[in-house]
């Protein structure tokens, strides 16, 4: 069986078309990031309180929310998972105070509100306490462990491959990062410490698509060396493209897996993975092989001078190795 | 069978066995995080400035009781930041007598003049040095109350910045009381009474003129309620320095007083002893203030000598007079803690998280499976073998290593899943690929396995890079992911280029000359 039995479609002839489809919707999303004041940081990386209460019975969010009218600050209160739960989460922002022994103060301001306002018995699933110090030293290491990985990984590929190929990987990961943010600032996700997560687990995933396209080019560079490098690349392209569907597709449906059964702690998490992975396999086929090939081009005529010009040493390392 | 596939198949059947005797039964070997098990995570930054300021105050102390002797007349000492003391107006004629004192008690201090007056700084590598002391004797005072308060592995240790200490205590439910324990300074202080007590503070001072003496403190504290009437406050003028301080209890356990209410009776070493013996011998009719955390608890007439037993009285629950036995055995922290971040698992979103995730990974691998057989036919179950394996060596790695699993971790099943879908798909559409191009069964499946080697490497490379610095970025949860990514990755690398291979083989060593592959 076979999903594409010998294709042989010209991917990248529509490179630039992708290249303006993706700046455009980075740029949109950005443009829409702004105009709402920034990507939307969750209690993670601004501070504050959340308090997650479970009652035994019904309970419409707004009575919570007429329950919580004397705790002062902007509350954000919505149902928690499934409807069943009748679960109720509670956000509030960061306390004024800098830290200290007050820190769970907001915390149980809430809970004898909801104690004093006749509801149903409840009882805390969790409670989640950030002071603004740690959620500032966690903004800092999320942006920080992004960009080393990212950096880590290019490293990584200038030396297994060519800098070309890592500039290539690069801007596709950080397309893919920008994308995702994009999605989850559209669709109302708060960015939080497992999204981080998730964001790092896609930069990983999308090298991962890269690298198996551009191992390709790199054998068939050795076959195919009269051949401009467009027509080898996107024949690598082509060569991996049941490997790049089948793996996209089942990776997609057990992430959709989690996303559906994982519970409400994983949703961010599933979501970001799901955008990520359709984000990671277009930007493999449509932006890593055209930078690659652009920037390529750029420093020789065809494959054969590129490779020329650019590692003969690691071409004659991988020949060794391969024979 | 030739005999190099015998050794592989022995490898991959002893890899399995180990591993299934590492996580056997996983109940006890697999550690559930505190997002799956429930309880409390801390973080919290000990106050190292109170440590610098307790020795800044004794060297003024020192020094001041130095000068009194050699009746060095000088301005004023004043203790300003933590870590920095003034002596004003040192008289010139005694400029050389006042040096020789300072050589005489060895300040650790960096010493600056400006005309009659000094200021002292305490050196940088001491300040470092007292910081580090600070928390590392903090770290360890808590240790010791998380390990009285019966937690099952509780984690207590140095978290990322300096002065941070994180806490992590699985299936605690009273997480307020676990706070104030891990949180009271308990130090403990035997001051003599001077003044007191006073209805308020304003008064305490006016007794002093508005100039209460430098050896002297007003500290609030609890008046006398043994008639039963509601806690007041009043305020003691006390010695500055104790006479006897925690440092030289013995124990403390929870009692009764006189009046048969919860209390808390200590006892003193031979050192502390001896201490309170000579103080209550000299001062017998004056008022010992029994002093915890700065307040004064009572402050009972001295009687007559008294030597290693004494007792702390107070509006105690019973609960509360043990708790203070708790802090006052484990010993007072050198410093006061700060709550930076707390976070709280119930129990029942833990349970509920469990069985969310066991679903989730549950259903992604029944339908990655299928769709494994459906697509490859007989390959898909090689597929199948070598991505069970890969599941049943995390799980043995993971016990061996003693990592946690954690919520996200599952999702790192899901995605070691995904590897393992990926790995396998990549060889066998190789094959695919090269029985195609008219190559033999035996040759297509070496071909494709070789060709696809080192692609397998990169990607598995790349994704471990990732997978170290989320590492580095997260604490807790996250951590438990990046540990079950990395283990199922480098799992993954054996599974399947070994086992699959291995498999592969067995099947083609069967015939003579295979016409043709399920796949």
């Amino acid at each position: 069986m076979a999903i594409f039995d010998k294709p042989n479609y010209d991917f990248i002839k529509w490179r630039w078309h992708a290249l303006a489809a993706s700046t455009l919707v980075v740029v949109a999303g950005i443009v829409f990031m702004i105009a709402r004041g920034g990507m939307p940081l969750g209690i993670d990386f601004t501070g504050g309180t959340i308090v997650v209460a479970k009652f035994s019975q019904a309970v419409e969010v707004d009575r919570v929310r007429a329950a919580l009218e004397s705790v002062p600050g902007e509350k954000v209160i919505q149902s928690y998972g499934d409807a069943a739960d009748n679960a109720v989460l509670i956000r509030l922002p960061q306390l004024a105070q800098e830290e200290g022994t007050s820190l769970e103060k907001d915390a149980r301001a809430v809970v004898d509100a909801l104690n004093g306002a006749g509801l149903p018995t409840f009882e805390i699933l969790s409670q989640e306490i950030v002071g603004p110090v740690i959620g500032r030293e966690l903004q800092l290491k999320g942006i920080y462990a992004t960009l080393a990985s990212i950096v880590g990984i290019a490293i990584y590929i200038a030396l297994r491959f060519r800098p070309a190929f890592a500039i290539g990987a690069i801007v596709a990961t950080l397309h893919d990062v920008l994308i995702t943010l994009t999605f989850l600032a559209f669709f109302g996700y708060d960015l939080s410490l497992n999204i981080v997560a998730a964001l790092l687990t896609i930069t990983g995933y999308s090298v991962n698509d890269t690298i198996v396209i551009f191992d390709r080019v790199r054998e068939n560079m050795r076959t195919m060396r009269r051949d401009p490098l467009e027509k080898v690349v996107n024949t690598a392209v082509n060569q991996t493209l049941g490997r790049t569907v089948i793996t996209a597709g089942t990776t997609f449906l057990s992430v959709l897996s989690l996303f559906l059964f994982g519970g409400e702690v994983l949703h961010g998490f599933a979501f970001t993975m799901l955008v990520g992975i359709v984000s990671g396999t277009y930007s493999t086929v449509f932006i890593a092989a055209a930078i690659a090939i652009i920037l390529g081009n750029s420093q020789g005529a065809g494959a054969g001078a590129a490779v020329a010009a650019g590692a003969p040493v690691k071409v004659k390392a991988a020949t060794a190795r391969r024979s | 069978m030739s005999k190099n596939l015998r050794w592989k198949l022995l490898t991959i059947v002893a890899v399995v066995g180990l591993s299934i005797f590492a996580f056997t039964p996983p109940a006890e070997k697999i550690r559930l995080g505190l997002d799956l098990k429930g309880g409390v995570h801390l973080v919290m930054r000990v106050q190292t400035d109170d440590a610098l300021r307790v020795e800044t105050e004794a060297s003024a102390d020192r020094l001041r009781e130095a000068l009194r002797t050699q009746a060095i007349g000088v301005g004023g000492i004043t203790v300003g930041s933590p870590s920095e003391f003034r002596v004003a107006g040192v008289p010139t004629a005694q400029d050389a007598q006042f040096r020789q004192a300072l050589v005489d008690i060895d300040l650790m201090y960096d010493r600056s003049q400006s005309g009659a007056d000094y200021t002292f700084r305490l050196k940088p590598n001491v300040v470092t040095q007292l910081r580090d002391e600070t928390v590392n004797q903090a770290l360890q005072t808590i240790e010791r109350r998380v390990n009285e308060l019966g937690v099952a592995e509780p984690v207590v240790a140095r978290h990322s910045e300096a002065d941070q200490i994180l806490v992590q205590l699985p299936g605690v439910s009273d997480v307020n009381r676990a706070k104030e324990i891990i949180r009271s300074t308990a130090l403990l202080e035997l001051k003599l009474v001077e003044q007191g007590p006073f209805a308020d503070e304003a008064s305490a001072r006016q007794a002093f003129a508005n100039n209460v003496p430098p050896d002297m403190q007003i500290l609030p504290g609890n008046m006398d309620t043994a008639a039963g009437g509601p806690p007041t406050t009043g305020y003691y003028a006390v010695r500055r320095v104790a006479a006897v301080t925690g440092r030289d209890l013995r124990n403390a356990r929870p009692s009764l007083d006189e009046n048969n209410r919860p209390a808390v009776s200590f006892s003193l070493n031979n050192e502390g002893a001896t201490k309170m013996g000579n103080f209550t011998q000299a001062n017998i009719n004056r008022q010992l203030a029994i002093v915890l955390d700065g307040r004064v608890y009572s402050a009972p007439m001295i009687q007559s000598r008294i030597d290693a037993e004494g007792r702390i009285t107070g509006n105690f629950t019973q609960q509360e007079a043990g708790d203070l036995g708790l802090v006052l055995r484990s010993g007072a922290l050198p410093a006061s803690l700060t709550y930076l971040e707390e976070r709280t698992v119930g129990p029942s979103l833990g349970a509920d998280s469990v069985r969310a995730g066991v679903y989730a990974a549950s259903g992604g691998l029944v339908f990655v499976l299928l769709f494994m057989l459906v697509y490859y036919k007989l390959a898909g179950f090689n597929a199948f073998v070598s991505i069970s394996i890969n599941l049943v060596m995390l799980l043995g790695l993971m016990a061996y290593a003693g990592a946690v699993m954690t919520l996200p971790g599952i999702a790192g099943f899901i995605l070691t899943i995904g590897m393992g879908v990926d790995s396998n798909v990549l060889i066998f559409e190789r094959i695919k690929e090269e029985l195609a191009a008219g190559k033999n069964a035996r040759a297509a499946v070496a071909a494709g396995f070789d060709r696809v080697f080192w692609t397998i490497v990169d990607t598995h490379v790349a994704s471990l890079i990732a997978a170290a610095f989320l590492f580095q970025f997260g604490t807790g949860p996250i951590r438990g992911f990046a540990t079950t990514l990395t283990i199922g990755l480098l799992s993954n690398v054996f599974t399947a280029v070994f086992v699959s291979r291995a498999m592969f083989e067995m099947f083609l060593s069967r015939r003579e000359q295979p016409a043709t592959l399920s796949i």
